[in-house]
């Protein structure tokens, strides 16, 4: 059972995530930010609902895709997009753009933007975790296409016979860029691979807040006990482009639409809300409302914020005393 | 002589080598319908099917290994790397494997492999995905490494590269993609490795340049033209092997030398070229070379933190200026 506060939050930080990454598609396309910009646009119901259940101190560690995770962890919108700007106001400011979002005050350990590349890295922080015997659980959020690389298939392994306090959260929205799942990967379902490292995996539907909000509530039981990690799989869609500008040559518009018009997280959730009686439509209006002007405002904000100055470009290349 | 983009000229090859020799394929992330993120293999899986035009999973260290067996097995792949940063992911399978299987094994293996993809600042990918690597491949014996800075180059060294029995990493810029060059339309055109191109004879200063940076020491030169210091650019093509001779010849002409790249100026090529000219050409020295090369600090997203990092046109001109005592 979700508590009717949380279902609040999780609807408001999905709104959140979702005018974040249309606001930031429309200032690419009028050339205001540059570089790799990957939207997580129409799978906000996984992060959201995964980090609903942890708090500050809590580990996660993200993706190219990784405004979502970011957000729902706790990053604020205007320095989130100042750092999408390069500005001196962003996260990292202005050092690293879309796919290195940061906030270690928020147990939030990175974007990545090398596939694969945070997997370890959450598990690292499950064995501090485990070692300091805090009860503090890691999460990684990584792709389908990640699922190939053999830093997953290594800390998977290494999660189960340390049995460390982790939770694989695998996000499979159906490509690795133009490659469809089936072309790449060897299972039909991602979370059969938890099978060869002896730990549970769960396939759910990662458009429905629920499931996830389920499937991780048991995986953070079973984590917080000792007994180990879990890898769930999301299934769910990634109906824009890879990057911003991507052509979109290697799949059929119909199935975009399908997914889009049907199967949005943020419209069914609100649909399963408002008809449970939780809250009127015309609340949930109000959050979408918020949400985007939120955006508006640290859209603004990045565009007013200054550049960096080149002076300090050595700054931060190692820890000084 | 045809005009072609340096990544129409790549595809180019790529299409006639395996037109060739049937033992010649590619594999890569997203090179089937995707062409590759720049193009390099844009619709060659219609001509060549999907057995000889790839697609791999996202699972470098495997592609590249793959890679390695295949060559011992008597084919020559063509691993296509998305960026080469990703080299790293695969640095086992490159240094301790393809660089060393043929001397292990006393000479027995021969890998004829070729690990391509681009490199490079331009296009704000920050940290991760805009480094310069060469130069940490030259360090390791039994690679060659090919740095094409044009459109005729990418062309020749690629052909030189795959019909070569030797792993080969091939260096491509990422802000080179669209520029334009008259390329040989001969289909056995081929660039020699280890033979560097003299891009502008001069006789006061010799700066020698490689791929985005043989443009930017032109510009430098025209630069310096205006006040009267007459410089020789001198672009090497490959890092391994290295042709130092050209550029000691040259040094013994002009007794200057800057040298410049994009590659971290700490433990860079450039030292190495300056080692060896001191070595090959003390005497005729005027002045102590100087080398430039990106600050120690990973690559910045913000585009003027970016261009802080690595070398200006206006620091080579400094550079010339000043061992020319100007
Ligand atoms: C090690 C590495 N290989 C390749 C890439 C290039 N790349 C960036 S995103 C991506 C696709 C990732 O697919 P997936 O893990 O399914 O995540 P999605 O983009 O679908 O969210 C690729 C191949 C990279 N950044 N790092
Ligand atoms: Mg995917």
């Amino acid at each position: 059972m979700i508590s009717k506060e949380r279902k609040f939050w999780i609807y408001e930080i999905m709104n959140k995530i979702r005018y974040f990454e249309l606001k930031a598609l429309r200032l690419f396309e009028e050339n205001k930010l540059r570089g790799s910009v990957h939207l997580y646009a129409g799978e906000e119901a996984v992060a959201a609902a995964v980090c609903s259940q942890l708090t500050d101190d809590d580990y996660i560690t993200s993706t190219h895709r990784g405004h979502g995770h970011c957000i729902a962890k706790g990053a604020e919108l205007d320095k989130a997009m100042a750092e999408l700007m390069g500005k001196e106001t962003g996260y990292c400011k202005g050092r690293s753009g879309s796919m290195h979002i940061a906030d270690f005050t928020k147990g939030n350990l990175g974007a990545n933007a090398i596939v694969g590349g945070g997997i370890p890295i959450a598990t690292g922080a499950a064995l501090a975790a485990k070692l300091q015997k805090n009860d503090k659980v890691a999460v990684s959020f990584f792709g389908d296409g990640a699922s190939n690389e053999g830093t997953f298939h290594e800390s998977l392994n290494l999660a189960a016979v340390w049995k460390l306090p982790i939770i694989f959260v695998c996000e499979n929205n159906g490509f690795g860029i133009s490659v469809p799942v089936a072309q790449s990967t060897s299972v039909e379902n991602i979370s059969d691979r938890a099978v060869g490292y002896g730990i549970p995996g769960v396939t759910i539907d990662g458009n429905d807040v629920f499931a996830v909000y389920e499937a991780f509530e048991t995986a953070v039981k079973r984590a917080k006990s000792g007994d180990g990690p879990t890898l769930i799989e999301c299934k769910t869609y990634r109906t824009l482009g890879h990057w911003t500008g991507d052509p979109q040559t290697y799949r059929d518009k119909k199935d975009v639409e399908m997914w889009r018009d049907t199967k949005d997280p943020i419209q069914l959730f609100k649909k399963r809300l408002v008809d449970a009686g939780d809250f009127t439509a015309a609340e949930l209006d109000t959050v979408e409302e918020a949400a985007k002007a939120e955006a508006d405002a640290a859209a603004e904000f990045a565009i007013n914020s200054p550049n960096p100055d080149p002076a300090d470009v050595m700054d931060d290349v190692f820890y000084e005393a | 002589m045809s005009k072609k983009t340096y990544a129409t000229a790549i595809r180019d090859v790529i299409a006639e080598e395996m037109r060739r020799d049937e033992n010649v394929f590619v594999m890569g992330e997203d090179i089937e319908l995707l062409g590759g993120i720049f193009g390099c293999t844009r619709d060659l899986y219609k001509e060549f099917g999907t057995d000889r035009i790839r697609n791999t999973p996202i699972s470098e260290a495997a592609m590249v290994g793959a890679g390695v067996g295949a060559a011992c097995a008597g084919m020559r792949p063509i691993v296509e790397l998305m960026y080469m940063d990703f080299t790293l992911v695969a640095a086992d399978q490159i240094i301790n494997q393809a660089a060393k299987t043929r001397y292990i094994f006393g000479g027995k293996a021969k890998i004829p492999l070729v690990i391509r993809g681009q490199q490079g600042i331009g296009r704000g990918n920050a940290a991760t995905h805009s480094q310069s690597l060469e130069t940490i491949f030259m360090h390791f014996p039994g690679i060659k490494v090919a740095c094409p800075s044009n459109a005729a180059d990418a062309a020749g060294l690629l052909r030189t590269a795959i019909r070569d029995d030797n792993p080969v990493m091939f260096f491509e810029h990422k802000a080179l993609y669209a520029s334009k060059f008259e390329v040989p339309d001969d289909p056995d055109f081929c660039v020699p490795f280890g033979k560097a191109e003299i891009k502008r004879t001069g006789k006061d200063v010799t700066i020698v340049g490689s791929l985005l940076y043989v443009s930017r020491a032109l510009e430098a030169a025209a630069e310096l033209e205006k006040i009267g210091i007459d410089a020789e650019v001198i672009d090497p093509r490959t890092m391994v092997p290295f042709d130092m001779d050209t550029i000691i010849e040259s040094v013994k002409k002009t007794g200057k030398l800057v040298v410049v790249h994009e590659a971290h100026k700490v433990a860079g090529w450039g030292a190495e070229v300056v080692s060896e000219v001191v070595d090959g050409a003390f005497k005729y020295l005027d002045a102590a070379p100087i080398h430039l090369g990106a600050k120690a600090c990973p690559l910045p997203f913000n585009i003027e933190l970016e261009n802080a990092v690595v070398p200006s046109v206006q620091q080579i001109v400094e550079a010339a200026k000043k061992v020319c005592y100007r």
